[in-house]
C-alpha cells in the first residue's frame, strides 16, 4: 500500500514536469501549428546554460533565473530565423526541421559540454517528508514543483483569457489572416508565443534536472512522453496539457514501479496510439479535427 | 540487334531492374576484389545502411509519410538473426536473414496498419516513441535477449568453393551488396508499379486519391511494412556484419541519423538513398580526420557528425529540400530546383517521379481503386 | 482619401488587377463592380497589402502605403472587411470587437458605440462567433472594422449568401455609415444593384481592367453595359 501512495505522489511531481513540457508544446501549436520537436534540446540547453552559472559560483536562483531568460530568448530567435520559412509549408517540413533542429542543439550540446552526465542541483530539500513512522516518496522540492507548475498554467490562462496581448495572440493563432486585418502584428505574436514556450519548457528543464543528471540525450524521454501527455490532452487546450501531464506522470510512475523502468517509453507510446485511435484530437479539444 | 534488345530492356520495368541489378553486381565482385580488407567493410556498412534508406525513401518520397522508427525495425531484424543465427537453431546466413526480414515485416504489419492513420507530426513522435522503446526492451528480457550487453553472433562463414583464402570482409560485403541488391529490385519493380503510382497519387493529394477509390489507408500500411522489412533486412546484416545486436546500437539518434541520409540523398530516389549511405559510412571518418587535423577536442569530433547531420535536416527545409538526387536531376533538365507547392510557399514538396510515372499517375488517379 | 493609380498585380503569368486607377473621397461610397473572376477581389487584397502589386500605387490621405505590410496599412485608418465575413469563429462577439480596436488603443470606439449600430450583436456578445448566422456575422465583421475608427472602408462582397432583405439592410447601414462617420466607402459586389443603389459612383472591371467609371444612375441606364459585364 505504501508503494501505491508513494508511486502516486511520485506520479505527481513527474506529472507535473510533464505538464509544463505539454504546456510547451500546446504554446508552440496553438500558435503555429507546429509540433516543436526541438523542445526537448532546447529545454536541456538552457539548463545546461543555468548549470554552467551555477558551477561558476552563481546562486541556484540565479542560475533559475538565466535558464528561463535564454530560453525566452533561444524560442524568440529560434521562431525567427528557422522556423518562420517553414510555417505554412507541408505539414512534413516543420517536421523534419524540427527535428533538425533538435539532432543540432544535442551536438552543440556535446561539443561545449561534453556527453557524460552531470549532476545538477534542486531548489530544495530531496528528503521526503515524515508522515506517522514512515518517510514518503514526497520531497519539499517536489512540492515547489507542483506548485510552481500549478503557477504558471493559471498565469498563462490568466494571460491569454483576460489581457489584450492574450487575446492578441489567441487571434493569431486562429486566424492570422484576420488577424491582420485587424491590426495585429501577427509575426511578433508568433515570436513571443514560442519565446513563452520556450521559457516554460525551461523551466520543465530546471525542474527535471536533478532526478535524471543533465546529459545531451537524458532529456529524450522526457519529450515523448510530454508530446503523449500534449496529444493526449489536445494539441489544441492548455488545461489539456496540464491534466495530460499529470495523467501520464501517474500512468509511468505506476509502470516503472511495477513493471520496471524499461517499459515506460512503450507504455507511452501504447496510450499514444490509443488516444490517436479512439479520440485524436485529444480529451479536452473543442475542436473537431479536419480528417485529411 | 542491340538497339532492339536495348528496347525491350528499356520497356519492360523487370528486365531493367534485372539488368542494374547483374551490372551493379558485377561492379561490386570486381570493387570489392580490389580493395582493402577495411574498405570491404565499409561497403558492407554502407550496403545495409542502403537497405534501410532505401526502404525509407520509398516511404517518404513516394508516399508522403514519414518514419522514425527504422532504428526500432533495424533492431528487430538485428535480434532476429541474432537468435536464428545461434544455438540451437544455428541456421545459416540467408536463412538467417530472411528470418530477420520475417521478424520485421510481422512487427510492421499492426505498426503500419495503425501508422496508416495518423498524419505529419503525430506519426512522427508515434515512431519516435517506438524507436525509444522498442529496443528498451531489451532490458526487460534480460536472459533471452542479452539485456544491455546483446547478443554475440557468430561471424559469417564464406562458402568453401570460394577458396579458403577469402576474406571475412570480404565475404561480408559479398553478403551485404547481395541484400542490398535484392532490394533494389524489389523496390524498383514497385515505384514503377502501379502499386508505386498509386502510393504517387496518395502522396500528392490525399483527398483526391481516396475520391478516386484508392484505399488510401491500405496503400500506406503496404508501404509501410515493406519499408520496415527493408530496415530488418539492414539490421539483420548489421548484426552479421558487425557481430553483435545490442540496444546500444539502436539508439534515438539512429533514427534521425537515417532521416537525415535520405533527406539529403533526396526524398523518393533510389539513388538518392545510395548517396545518403554512401555520406553515413564516410562521414565520421572525414570529420574525425578533419577534428584531428585542427586538433579539435574530443567533444567536438565525437559530435560533429551528429551536428551535421542536424545542419543537413534544417539546411534542407529552409534551402534545397530535394536534396542531392534532387539536384541533380534539376541540372539534368535545365529546370530550377524544386516543384512549386500548389498550396501556396514554394520548394517544399519531394521531387517528382520520372516523367513517364507522372501521365500514368495522372491514370492511375482516375481509375483504379 | 483613398487614391489608387495604375495597379497591377499578377499572379505568376496571370494578370489579375491591370492598370486599375479611381478615386474614393470621404464620406462616399464607390462600388466596384464585375463579373466573378473581373479581378475585383485581388484589387481589394493588393490595396490592402495581402498581395504585393506589380506596378501602381495606391495612397490613403496622401501617403503612399503601396508597399507597407498588411498591418502597417491597416493602422493607417484602412479596414477591411474581407470576403466571407472573416469573423474569428473561437472567439466570443466581444472578444471579435474588441480585437478589432486594439490597435488603435485609448482611441478605439467603445464597444457600446457598435452595440448601438447592432442591437443583436449586444445579444449575443458573450457568445462564440461560430454561433452567429451568416447576416449576424456580417454585422460582426462591419462592427469590428469600425472599433478602430478607420478612415478608409473596404468591403468584400457583403451581400454574400444573405437573404435580399438582409442585404438592404447592410447596404443602407453602410451608407449611413459613409455619411455620418465620413467613411470612404469602397464596396466591392457583384450583386450590381443593390451596390448601385447606395454608391456615389460606379466602377466596372472586367478581365482585371476598368471598362466603365460612372455615376451609378448612367450605370443603371446603360443596358449593354450591365448586359455584357455584370450579366443581367
Amino acid at each position: 500500500m505504501t508503494k501505491f501512495i508513494d508511486l502516486t505522489l511520485n506520479g505527481i511531481s513527474t506529472g507535473a514536469i510533464y505538464a509544463a513540457v505539454a504546456l510547451a508544446l500546446v504554446l508552440i501549436w496553438r500558435s503555429t501549428r507546429i509540433v516543436n520537436f526541438a523542445q526537448g534540446s532546447m529545454l536541456m540547453f538552457t539548463t545546461f546554460i543555468a548549470s554552467a552559472v551555477i558551477s561558476s559560483g552563481g546562486s541556484y536562483v540565479l542560475g533559475f533565473v538565466v535558464a528561463l531568460a535564454s530560453g525566452f530568448v533561444l524560442g524568440a530567435v529560434v521562431e525567427r530565423v528557422i522556423v518562420r520559412p517553414v510555417e505554412g509549408a507541408p505539414p512534413l517540413n516543420p517536421v523534419i526541421l524540427t527535428l533538425g533542429l533538435y539532432t543540432l542543439i544535442v551536438a552543440i550540446a556535446g561539443m561545449i559540454w561534453g556527453n557524460t552526465p552531470r549532476s545538477f542541483p534542486a531548489a530544495f530539500s530531496l528528503r521526503g517528508y515524515k508522515v506517522g513512522g514512515t518517510t514518503l516518496l514526497f520531497t519539499p522540492n517536489d512540492t515547489f514543483i507542483v506548485l510552481i507548475v500549478i503557477a504558471v498554467a493559471v498565469g498563462l490562462a490568466f494571460l491569454f483569457r483576460a489581457t489584450s496581448l492574450g487575446l492578441r495572440m489567441r487571434g493569431a493563432a486562429f486566424a492570422p489572416e484576420v488577424a491582420r486585418l485587424l491590426g495585429v502584428r501577427v509575426g511578433r505574436m508568433l515570436t513571443l508565443g514560442w519565446a513563452l514556450a520556450a521559457t516554460v519548457g525551461s523551466l520543465a528543464g530546471v525542474l527535471v534536472a536533478p532526478s535524471v543528471f543533465l546529459g545531451p540525450n537524458s532529456f529524450d524521454p522526457i519529450l515523448i512522453i510530454g508530446f503523449v501527455a500534449a496529444v493526449l490532452g489536445g494539441l489544441d487546450s492548455p488545461p489539456g496539457a496540464v491534466v495530460g501531464g499529470l495523467v501520464l506522470g501517474l500512468a509511468t510512475s505506476y509502470v516503472s514501479g511495477y513493471e520496471g523502468a524499461s517499459l515506460v517509453p512503450l507504455a507511452a507510446l501504447a496510450i499514444l496510439v490509443i488516444v490517436l485511435m479512439i479520440r485524436p484530437t485529444g480529451l479536452f479539444s473543442a475542436t473537431k479535427e479536419r480528417r485529411v | 540487334m542491340t538497339a532492339r534488345v536495348l528496347g525491350v530492356v528499356r520497356g519492360s520495368t523487370l528486365l531493367r531492374s534485372l539488368a542494374i541489378v547483374v551490372v551493379a553486381g558485377v561492379v561490386l565482385i570486381l570493387v570489392t576484389n580490389s580493395v582493402s580488407s577495411y574498405r570491404n567493410l565499409q561497403i558492407a556498412y554502407g550496403a545495409y545502411y542502403f537497405c534501410v534508406l532505401a526502404g525509407l525513401t520509398v516511404l517518404a518520397g513516394a508516399s508522403g509519410q514519414i518514419s522514425l522508427g527504422q532504428g526500432a525495425f533495424m533492431a528487430v531484424g538485428a535480434y532476429a538473426f541474432a537468435k536464428l543465427n545461434a544455438a540451437p537453431l544455428a541456421w545459416s546466413v540467408f536463412p538467417s536473414l530472411v528470418g530477420a526480414v520475417a521478424a520485421a515485416v510481422l512487427i510492421g504489419i499492426p505498426v503500419g496498419v495503425a501508422a496508416s492513420r495518423l498524419r505529419g507530426p503525430y506519426l512522427a513522435g508515434a515512431t519516435l516513441a517506438f524507436a525509444v522503446g522498442l529496443p528498451a526492451l531489451a532490458d526487460k528480457f534480460q536472459t533471452f535477449l542479452g539485456g544491455e550487453n546483446g547478443l554475440v553472433v557468430n561471424p559469417p562463414t564464406a562458402p568453401s568453393w570460394l577458396g579458403a583464402n577469402f576474406s571475412l570482409e570480404r565475404w561480408e560485403a559479398w553478403v551485404a551488396c547481395a541484400g542490398a541488391l535484392v532490394v533494389v529490385f524489389v523496390l524498383y519493380n514497385l515505384i514503377h508499379s502501379a502499386v508505386g503510382r498509386s502510393w504517387r497519387a496518395v502522396r500528392d493529394d490525399e483527398i483526391a486519391a481516396s475520391l478516386a477509390g484508392l484505399r488510401v489507408g491500405r496503400r500506406q500500411a503496404l508501404a509501410f511494412t515493406i519499408s520496415a522489412g527493408c530496415a530488418g533486412l539492414g539490421g539483420g546484416l548489421l548484426a552479421a556484419v558487425t557481430q553483435l545486436a545490442s540496444p546500444g546500437a539502436f539508439p534515438l539518434q539512429l533514427s534521425l541519423t537515417l532521416l537525415a541520409g535520405v533527406v539529403i540523398g533526396g526524398l523518393g530516389s533510389l539513388f538518392g538513398a545510395l548517396w545518403g549511405a554512401i555520406l553515413l559510412v564516410l562521414l565520421p571518418n572525414w570529420t574525425t580526420d578533419l577534428a584531428n587535423s585542427f586538433s579539435l577536442s574530443g567533444n567536438v569530433s565525437h559530435n560533429l557528425p551528429i551536428a551535421i547531420y542536424g545542419l543537413v535536416l534544417v539546411g534542407a527545409m529552409l534551402v534545397w529540400p530535394s536534396g542531392i538526387q534532387g539536384g541533380l536531376r534539376a541540372i539534368a533538365h535545365g529546370v530550377g530546383p524544386a516543384i512549386r507547392s500548389r498550396r501556396g510557399p514554394p520548394a517544399s514538396a519531394p521531387p517528382a517521379p520520372e516523367d513517364t510515372d507522372a501521365a500514368k499517375d495522372e491514370e492511375v488517379k482516375a481509375s483504379q481503386p | 482619401m483613398l487614391t489608387i493609380e495604375l495597379l497591377t498585380t499578377d499572379y505568376g503569368p496571370v494578370r489579375a488587377v491591370d492598370g486599375v486607377s479611381f478615386e474614393v473621397p470621404e464620406s462616399s461610397v464607390t462600388a466596384v463592380l464585375g463579373a466573378n473572376g473581373a479581378g475585383k477581389t485581388s484589387l481589394l487584397r493588393t490595396i490592402t497589402g495581402l498581395v504585393r502589386p506589380s506596378a501602381g500605387t495606391v495612397k490613403l490621405a496622401g501617403e503612399d502605403i503601396t508597399r507597407l505590410p498588411v498591418e502597417e496599412i491597416v493602422r493607417r485608418g484602412m479596414a477591411h472587411v474581407p470576403e466571407g465575413r472573416g469573423v474569428i469563429a473561437e472567439l466570443t462577439v466581444a472578444e471579435n470587437l474588441r480585437l478589432g480596436g486594439l490597435w488603435r488603443g485609448r482611441e478605439a470606439a467603445p464597444l457600446s458605440e457598435i452595440y448601438e449600430l447592432f442591437p443583436r450583436l449586444e445579444e449575443r456578445s458573450g457568445q462564440p462567433a461560430s454561433r452567429l448566422s451568416g447576416g449576424e456575422r456580417q454585422m460582426l465583421s462591419i462592427g469590428r472594422a469600425l472599433v478602430g475608427r478607420p478612415r478608409a472602408l473596404l468591403l468584400d462582397e457583403p451581400s454574400l449568401g444573405l437573404a435580399p432583405v438582409l442585404v438592404a439592410q447592410i447596404m443602407a447601414m453602410v451608407r449611413r455609415l459613409a455619411d455620418t462617420l465620413g467613411l470612404a466607402v469602397l464596396l466591392v459586389e457583384q450583386n450590381a444593384r443593390s451596390a448601385l443603389s447606395i454608391a456615389n459612383r460606379g466602377v466596372v472591371l472586367n478581365l482585371g481592367r476598368v471598362v466603365a467609371e460612372q455615376d451609378p444612375d448612367k450605370l443603371i441606364a446603360d443596358d449593354r453595359l450591365l448586359h455584357a459585364y455584370l450579366g443581367f
